[in-house]
């Protein structure tokens, strides 16, 4: 009898520490990495987001604590629709805590309100629509890495008070190009310049010279790339083959990834601007993670700014876990205690988190460097600004966010 | 009205892509009876074969545009013999399955090592360049595209029609006994015609390279359109193929032009437009 009991005792015990893992006050974390694996997106995030969060993994220590962390990782298309069915199938069956990446803007708003719904997390880093700090924010997510408003007032200005007053956007038919092309208007106009056109692509598009030629019959100085990926090296190198560079017509890839660049050559890329909030080659802290991600990474890349910010943002997740003890698998509890904690970690430097999920840290106005100047592969940007943190987000009191109104 | 004619250029270019693309799957499925959807993984070799001549082996783009089909034709010859042959005579939907998943695993081995976003090509330097056609500005190797691409069709529609390999070709899918009777080797006609169409594919590639990004998904984001171009211009017709990729690459051109947010639907729509008043398509036979 006493022996049945005990193999019971035994066996019940057994299913609960196997089991969901959803108690509350336990040490057991799931990551869900939900990105593009394999589309247009998929270099700038996809597999490089999962080596980041794994690194962040090791490097928060908490295992060494007696923590169980886990990494599940997914393909989301693109596609909102899918990106939702694998979040809600993570949160309700895998009890995943936190959703991490989520780039593509429109699937990062579908599932920030799942995560809402759900009570879990979501920790955006690739998805750029500052939509999502902004109207759509939500208490149980934050907002990563950069966002549109930052592209914006980064390129969009620089660009503008150079000279290029006049501008024609090539927008990408989604989320994310809508918001850019928003933000960037906002910001040329602030700058003294003018809007004069502007025409919408579907997402993944391999040829341009329809929307090129229909740019170059603008006359406007710059032809802003509000798009991303996939799309902006086709754009660009095909902008160079209808002459419309040597034209005289300047081209702002207003969302431009060293993947992109590496893709896309120096010889095609040099002298284009882009903001971004990582560069490997920034300091000695990006320089050491950068070489540790390159030597994991199957091609050799070095991290874009999305899979810097993924792990960036596990990492703070990760203290903020260690500063309660326990996991207490509530979405909405570890959110506020990470707000309430300054960002600090060797590749953003310090930071902080805004009250509408935005994390401020500084920006970087970059140039492409021309193949004499490059030493060798990755050795692409020239820092040409840097764009402090309080003017590369939306400032608090423009912020339509309605957690703000109380 | 300049602009219009500019979009009207533009959509020839893309066409004679959708042209030659099409035509090696109409001539596989007219000769072979099998559905390629290997096409566009095919298609990706051939530009990868030249992004790899050129910086391996230090062989321009000229070269590429002879190796990249003959070697991909290769390849193909060998999936022919190894893979397809053992689905002739059985249904469609065998062969549409076996090369899909054939698809598949090529750009599943090229973005394993590549990635996603590409390598970069560059355009060969005896076309780079352009000129001003005074309603727009045409890019040299655009122009040469497009009439490098005719020439091909035209010669593959008289090869296939005109000559006496084409007249073989064309009995031995007719009745391959006969034909077999004839001392024809017909099993060796058959790979060679699969071959041919792969090359085809391959040569596309070559053409796209300069002017896409050498990606792994190049053939993956085209095939579905030229499918629907070979659907629209009847499965199997040579001439309907050609002269249907070039028309709906003018229609693509012009939507971009009219209402760009449909260009990636408009293919699709007069697709189901065309089965609904002519299920074998414009130029296909009841058979």
């Amino acid at each position: 009898m006493n022996k049945k009991l005990s193999a019971l005792m035994l066996g019940t015990a057994l299913a609960l520490a196997t089991g969901t893992g959803a108690f509350a006050g336990d040490k057991v974390v799931k990551i869900g990495v939900l990105n593009d694996m394999s589309g247009l997106y998929a270099d700038l995030a996809g597999p490089g987001s999962v080596i980041a969060a794994q690194m962040a993994i090791e490097d928060s220590g908490l295992t060494k604590k007696g923590w169980k962390i886990d990494v599940l990782s997914a393909d989301h298309q693109n596609k909102p629709d899918i990106g939702v069915n694998i979040a809600r199938q993570w949160i309700d069956v895998d009890k995943v805590d936190v959703l991490a990446d989520v780039p593509t803007s429109s699937v990062a708003l579908a599932v920030s309100n799942l995560a809402k719904e759900k009570n879990s997390i979501l920790l955006d880093s690739g998805a750029g629509t500052s939509d999502l700090t902004n109207k759509a924010c939500s208490p149980n997510t934050i907002h990563w890495t950069y966002d549109t408003y930052t592209l914006a007032h980064g390129t969009g200005t620089a660009l503008t008070k150079s000279g290029g007053n006049t501008w024609f956007f090539l927008t990408a038919d989604y989320a994310f190009g809508a918001a850019l092309e928003r933000d960037t208007t906002a910001a040329v106009e602030a700058a003294g310049g003018k809007v004069v056109g502007a025409v919408k692509h579907p997402l993944n598009t391999a040829d341009f010279s329809s929307f090129l030629l229909q740019a170059q019959a603008s006359k406007a100085k710059v032809i802003g790339l509000a798009n991303a990926g996939g799309d902006t090296v086709n754009a660009i190198k095909q902008a160079a083959e209808f002459g419309i560079t040597s034209g005289g017509q300047k081209l702002a890839s207003l969302l431009m990834f060293i993947s992109d660049v590496h893709a896309l050559g120096l010889k095609t890329a040099k002298g284009l601007n882009l903001t971004e909030t990582f560069y490997w080659d920034l300091n000695d802290g990006t320089r050491a993670f950068s070489k540790r991600f390159q030597d994991r990474m199957k091609n050799h890349a070095m991290p874009t700014m999305v899979q810097a910010g993924v792990y960036s943002s596990l990492l703070h997740y990760f203290k903020a876990l260690d500063s309660l003890g326990e996991n207490p698998h509530d979405g909405a509890k570890m959110v506020a205690k990470m707000k309430t904690m300054p960002t600090d970690d060797p590749i953003f430097g310090k930071g902080s988190i805004e009250p509408n999920g935005r994390v401020l840290h500084p920006a970087y106005l970059f140039e492409v460097k021309s193949p004499a100047e490059s030493k060798g592969p990755w050795d692409y940007y020239k820092l040409v600004a840097t764009i402090p943190a309080n003017e590369a987000f939306t400032p608090l009191d423009k912020s339509t966010c309605p957690l703000l109104k109380k | 009205m300049q602009a219009l004619y500019a979009q009207l250029l533009v959509g020839l270019i893309n066409g004679s892509f959708y042209a030659l693309l099409s035509l090696g799957l109409a001539v596989i499925f007219g000769m072979l009876n099998i559905i390629n959807f290997a096409h566009g993984a095919l298609y990706m070799m051939g530009a990868f074969c030249a992004y790899f001549l050129l910086n391996g082996l230090g062989l321009n783009y000229w070269y590429a545009l002879v190796i990249a089909p003959v070697a991909v034709g290769i390849f193909g010859m060998v999936l022919e013999r190894t893979l397809l042959r053992w689905l002739a005579g059985l249904d469609h939907l065998y062969g549409l399955l076996l090369t899909f998943g054939i698809a598949l695993i090529i750009q599943g081995v090229f973005q394993n090592y590549f990635g996603s976003s590409g390598l970069p090509y560059a355009i060969p330097s005896q076309l780079q360049g352009g000129m001003n056609l005074g309603f727009m500005f045409l890019p040299v190797y655009r122009g040469w595209v497009v009439v490098f691409s005719l020439v091909v069709c035209i010669a593959t529609w008289y090869l296939i029609e005109r000559t006496r390999l084409g007249a073989y070709l064309r009995a031995a899918t007719e009745n391959p006994n006969l034909v077999r009777a004839f001392g024809i080797n017909v099993p060796r006609m058959i790979t060679l015609t699969y071959g041919l169409g792969i090359g085809l594919a391959a040569l596309a590639g070559v053409l796209s390279a300069p002017i896409n990004q050498v990606r792994p998904l190049m053939g993956a984001d085209l095939i579905i359109v030229v499918f629907a171009v070979v659907v629209i211009g009847g499965m199997g017709s040579i001439m309907g193929s050609v002269i249907t990729g070039f028309a709906l690459g003018v229609v693509e051109g012009l939507t971009k032009y009219f209402y760009p947010e449909a260009s990636n639907t408009v293919v699709f729509v007069l697709m189901v437009l065309v089965l609904l008043v002519k299920p074998t398509g414009l130029t296909g036979r009841a058979t």
